[in-house]
């Protein structure tokens, strides 16, 4: 079987070729059949791979197929490593992504590009699995920025609209920002171990002395979370991902959801030992990724569009994995990038389901009373609203608070944020929730019209409702009486090389117990206060906004990020660029150094030509003074 | 045939030269049948070249030379030397690719003298071939002013509305350039008895070591004009936005090749000490130029002028990686040339197909085009991503390698130098995503007099034939560069040998020890000089 496994990133790779190439000419159900074929069976042999990997005695699965780009001491191989770490992450892109695809059939079956669209997602597919099973940095890079090219092109999939190529050139060149983080990041790493291999590098950073730490280590580990704030979208990077709900919705669900936006957190889990070593970076990790939950929560609490609050929704959701990361806690901050790929894709899906039964609308202020309409959808929609709410007994809960704990054993103002950003989350997803599917119809036309999604659509929401609610039984926490399988699961994974794993301070379960009932009493405050302000509609809540209208159009326009990035960046380059032209090329290297001498040359060659008078007498005068001239200067 | 045996880089240097004069030859109403017989012959090349070229080089030795007294001037003795080996061979292959490759892409942009203008192009393909074979110093001086006068009436003849000023800025920026490299020569070969490279470089170690640098500086300011290393890149903009398609694909393709060619192949090696003198202000030059390049490009508006500061930008990653003084770095050097041979060839090739329709190359003209040239655009993207580096397209590997190389510099300014040069991989996608988005991207340009509403056909079979192949070697040289830079591998090493590059500089790790607890564990090592060995750490295989 081992000899297939190539075939699990490379399938994804000829579907989308196959769909580009002959897509318009083959139809519809070709593509389809295609698309999603190739999908499910790398999803078959990632499965087969996976229960391989697990009979291994170490649980690793090395596959390598040759020499990639070798010159003097740089050797990158082309090789797949699959390990508890990457095979999850592997069985989550191609499960979830099989889901996406299927629900995507009904989404899209209107759609002209509908091959086009395919095309892009399996080259999306193919992508991310580089990302996750690459054996080395560079095949990781390889991945990382080719899922955002398919980012780019899926995010600027309605590129005859005005803003949909913006918003994909928006999130391709901050992307690019983070990924020269990446690689200059590379560049120490392979300046200070030799090696691309990551399992190499894991090896020696695992015999170094933990002074190492502070120098070298800390800039190159920073460097590579420059990139994970692009790609994951953190502070200060987030500001494309707002924008990238100009895609389909399907594409939300799968890249902007549950797979591509989680590969920062990946890559840190992926060199877990490195980053172990030095705590200023995971100081930073948590920070940063705290501040971001906190800030992007509270711009969702006022967005109106239903894709928008998912998006900041997103954004803060990643900021806590990264906070459970910088809390060393690799296997918390990933078990959160698991259950969350399940309620966050669901929650995308189940949206995307209303956008299409409002005919395209995606404003909450005008849906409302779809619960009778779409019973598939509104049941659904309310498990992922439970599990990202951090309900008790869901999974979101179990992620969450464990995420929560660690936090708190590292500074308790970590855990403050995180527990005011899960206030915030239960108040706008609540909101989204009534807004949406309770109280009266808003727009009775639309209403009228809106109807339940086909069976390709429900299909996968029913299923990923399913994961949102089994997913638990991989990390329910330890205090509550699990036994958070997914830790010693993960741990030959992100302790892979070091001599002696650190075992984390693990507090106590009465002081888990204490926390855990903080968070949940006032998350579930804040959702009955999200409940209870809109269930009658909008007018609490813009008696509310009209209280405090400073505080409110700050949030509503979010912070005016944008525009200050705009008005103090983007214009300056600009204008530098023009002034490098304009002065240098143009005035000072053309004009003063190139065209002034070549005037010069001119001016001094009508000059000389003054002389050629072609009259006799001129030249016999000059001819006699010249002589003259000459006499004297011999004879004297 | 035996002739042929024992001459073949002869045949293939003069061969376009001698049709390009036969076509001179016929009366200007056999234009059509001018052009046919100048694309047959450039193509026969092509052949002849892949067959007997690659076919040496596959049984592992990689050199063909011929060589003969020629002769004598002033009492030097001149050579007849023609060599390809791992230096050149594929310049030489990518010469002969892009001359059939160009006529067939502009079949229909010539309008007037077409038998002169293949004849040109032909003339043109000779002075390239013989200045990237040449193995003696007059004999390359010869073919590289000689290079100049065909590209002089491409754009004099057949350019845009200032082919004029174009033309002449074009000729004399080089040709000054190149005379003072001239006195230099002159001055060399008069101390070694000779213009051979070997014996040359010889006498040049002998002379004092200031001597060397000006020699040096002479040599490179004429090489840096052809690369164009910045400030001295100004005539390079108006050049290409002049020159006819044909003309600005050779001139990117090509021509600025052999300024990072003359550099490898005899501007280092002849003055080793000298250039690795010289490596930090070129290395500087290199990054400014990579950043500058960018910043300039992404505010104009015309795309052909947008490709054309492109090309400074991408030529300073070639410079960035010949002043590392390592191997990653220079093979890096190797391979971005043909990257960009083959990337930028292609930009001005499709932005040629653009115009040809359109009749205007202003970005503010366009709007929509993907709409009404699907076939077009993705060969535009494709293109395009291959020009911003994304792995698995030829500009990954080359850029990868050149920024590794510069990181890991034994000189001191490596490690700053080569994390600056990473943000024109930035501004780089800047550039060509914006121009992308707002020429092919968004509504449909409904303007009657822009240029989205002329354009009615997407390519043709003709224009799709030049476009495949172009494709194919994007990804072949970025899914297996191994073809392409294996037979540079080793004179590469060994020029850095020579040279006495330092050693790479890496950061020293050390692992603990538990026995005794090391009390030198330092993150950062202590900034060895250049030429300081540094110890790497285990499992680290030290490359010069």
């Amino acid at each position: 079987m081992n000899k297939y496994f190539w075939l699990i990133p490379i399938l994804p790779l000829l579907g989308a070729a196959f769909n580009g190439l002959l897509g318009k000419r083959v139809g519809k159900s070709a593509v389809t059949f295609v698309g999603l074929g190739v999908v499910f069976v790398s999803l078959l042999l990632g499965i087969s791979a996976f229960f391989v990997m697990k009979g291994m005695p170490d649980h690793r699965l090395v596959l390598n197929y040759g020499e990639w780009m070798a010159t003097g001491s740089l050797q990158v191989p082309f090789g797949m490593v699959i390990d508890p770490l990457s095979g999850t992450m592997m069985l989550i892109v191609t499960g979830i992504g099989f889901l996406i695809h299927l629900y995507s059939v009904g989404y899209m079956h209107e759609d002209e590009g509908y091959a086009r669209f395919f095309s892009y997602m399996n080259l999306f597919v193919f992508f991310m699995l580089t990302l996750v099973l690459g054996s080395s940095l560079v095949l990781m890079f390889v991945g990382w920025e080719g899922v955002g090219l398919c980012s780019y092109l899926l995010i600027g999939y309605y590129f005859e609209t005005d803003f949909a190529p913006a918003a994909g050139l928006k999130a391709f060149l901050m992307n690019r920002v983070g990924d020269v983080g990446v690689a200059i990041g590379m560049m120490v790493l392979f300046a200070g171990f030799g090696t691309f291999t990551i399992s190499d590098i894991l090896t020696q950073a695992g015999h170094l002395a933990p002074e190492v730490g502070f120098g070298v280590l800390t800039f190159a580990t920073l460097m590579l979370f420059v990139g994970a704030t692009g790609k994951s979208a953190q502070l200060p990077l987030y500001l494309w991902l707002p924008d990238a709900m100009a895609g389909p919705t399907p594409v939300s669900a799968l890249i902007h959801a549950a797979t591509m936006v989680t590969s920062g957190i990946y890559m840190i889990c992926r060199l877990a030992p490195v980053f172990t070593l030095t705590p200023i970076t995971m100081d930073v990790v948590a920070w940063v990724g705290a501040g971001t939950a906190l800030f992007a929560a509270t711009i969702g609490l006022v967005q109106r569009d239903i894709k928008k609050v998912l998006a900041y929704s997103t954004i803060s959701q990643l900021g806590y994995m990264f906070l459970g990361l910088g809390a060393s806690g690799f296997a918390a901050g990933f078990f959160h990038v698991f259950t969350h790929a399940w309620f966050k894709a669901l929650l995308f899906l189940g949206a995307g389901s209303v956008i299409l039964a409002m005919h395209h609308e995606q404003d909450l202020f005008k849906m409302g009373g779809l619960k009778a309409k779409m019973p598939i959808t509104f049941w659904t929609m309310l498990v992922a609203t439970l599990a990202i709410i951090g309900f008790p007994g869901t999974s979101g809960f179990a992620s969450k608070d464990e995420i929560l704990y660690l936090a708190y054993l590292k500074s308790p103002a970590l855990w403050a944020i995180g527990v005011l950003a899960a206030c915030c989350t239960a108040f706008y997803m609540l909101r989204l929730f009534t807004l949406t599917f309770l109280g009266k119809a808003r727009d009775p036309h639309a209403h009228d019209h809106a109807h339940e999604s086909p069976t390709s659509m429900t299909l996968p929401l029913a299923l990923l409702a399913l994961g949102t609610v089994l997913a638990v039984w991989l990390g329910w926490p330890k205090a509550f009486g699990g036994d958070f399988t997914i830790e010693a699961w993960l741990t030959p994974a992100t302790t892979y090389g070091q001599l002696h794993a650190a075992h984390g301070e693990h507090g106590s379960h009465p002081l888990a117990w204490v926390l855990a009932s903080i968070s949940t009493l006032l998350g579930l405050g804040f959702a009955a206060f999200g409940y209870f302000s809109y269930k009658d509609g909008l007018a609490v809540s813009e008696a509310r906004a009209a209280k405090f209208p400073f505080l409110h159009r700050l949030l509503l326009n979010k912070y005016y990020v944008d525009e200050g990035v705009e008005l103090y960046l983007l214009r300056p380059i600009r204008w530098f660029g023009n002034v490098l032209w304009k002065l240098f090329d143009v005035i000072l290297i053309d004009g003063v150094g190139v065209n002034l001498p070549g005037a010069l040359a001119r001016v001094f060659g009508d000059f000389t030509a003054l002389f050629q008078t072609g009259r006799v007498r001129n030249y016999a005068l000059s001819m006699a003074l010249g002589g003259a001239i000459l006499l004297y200067v011999f004879l004297k | 045939m035996t002739w042929l045996n024992s001459h073949p880089l002869t045949f293939l240097v003069f061969a376009p030269a001698l049709l390009g004069l036969l076509i001179l030859a016929l009366p200007n109403t056999l234009g059509r049948l001018s052009r046919l017989l100048g694309f047959m012959g450039a193509l026969a090349v092509l052949v002849l070249s892949l067959a007997w070229l690659l076919g040496h080089s596959g049984a592992g030795a990689t050199t063909v030379a011929e060589q003969a007294p020629w002769f004598t001037l002033v009492g030097l003795p001149v050579d007849y030397a023609l060599t390809v080996d791992g230096l050149n061979l594929w310049l030489v292959l990518l010469t002969t690719f892009l001359v059939p490759l160009t006529m067939l892409g502009t079949w229909e942009s010539i309008k007037d003298r077409l038998g002169t203008f293949a004849a040109m192009f032909l003339l043109l393909e000779t002075g390239m071939l013989g200045a990237l074979m040449a193995q003696d110093l007059f004999f390359f001086y010869l073919f590289w002013e000689g290079m100049l006068i065909p590209m002089y009436f491409m754009i004099g003849i057949w350019g845009g509305d200032e082919r004029r000023y174009a033309a002449n800025k074009f000729f004399l920026y080089t040709l000054s350039g190149s005379l003072l490299w001239l006195v230099a020569l002159l001055y060399l070969a008069n101390k070694a008895g000779g213009f051979n490279p070997a014996v040359m470089s010889q006498a040049a170690s002998a002379l004092p070591f200031d001597v060397q640098c000006w020699l040096f500086i002479a040599f490179a300011v004429a090489f840096a004009i052809k690369v164009p290393l910045f400030p001295l890149h100004t005539w390079l903009p108006d050049a290409h936005v002049q020159a006819p398609t044909a003309g600005s694909v050779i001139l990117a393709g090509v021509l600025l090749k052999l300024g990072g060619y003359g550099f490898i192949r005899f501007a280092i090696p002849m003055f080793p000490a000298a250039a690795m003198h010289y490596a930090k202000p070129l290395a500087l030059l290199s990054v400014i130029a990579i950043v500058y390049g960018a910043l300039v490009a992404m505010v104009q508006r015309d795309i052909k002028k947008l490709v054309a500061y492109s090309s400074v930008s991408h030529m300073g990653f070639v410079m960035l990686g010949l002043a590392s003084f390592t191997v990653i770095g220079t093979q890096g050097a190797m391979l971005q040339m043909l990257n960009h041979g083959i990337s930028t060839g292609a930009l001005f090739l499709l932005v040629g197909m653009l115009y040809d329709r359109a009749h205007t190359r202003m970005i503010a003209d366009f709007g929509g085009v993907a709409v009404k040239m699907p076939i077009f655009t993705t060969f535009f993207l494709i293109v395009t991503l291959s020009s911003i580096g994304l792995p698995l397209t030829n500009g990954f590997v080359g850029e990868f390698w050149i920024l590794n190389g510069a990181f890991l510099s034994g000189f001191g300014w490596g490690r700053i130098y080569a994390s600056v040069a990473t943000s024109g991989v930035v501004l780089g996608a800047v550039y060509m995503l914006w121009m992308f988005k707002r020429v092919f991207w968004g509504p449909e340009n409904k303007d009657a007099d822009c240029g989205t509403h002329h354009l009615h056909t997407d390519l043709n079979a003709r224009e799709i034939a030049v476009m495949l192949p172009i494709v194919v070697l994007i990804l072949w040289m970025g899914i297996h560069p191994r073809t392409f830079v294996a037979v540079s591998e080793a004179p590469v090493v060994a020029l850095l040998q020579d040279a006495k590059a330092p050693a790479i500089r890496t950061f020293v790790l050390k692992p603990a020890v538990h026995e005794a607890p090391a009390a030198d564990t330092a993150a950062h090592d202590a900034a060895p000089g250049p030429g300081h060995e540094t110890p790497a750490p285990a499992a680290h295989e030290v490359h010069r």
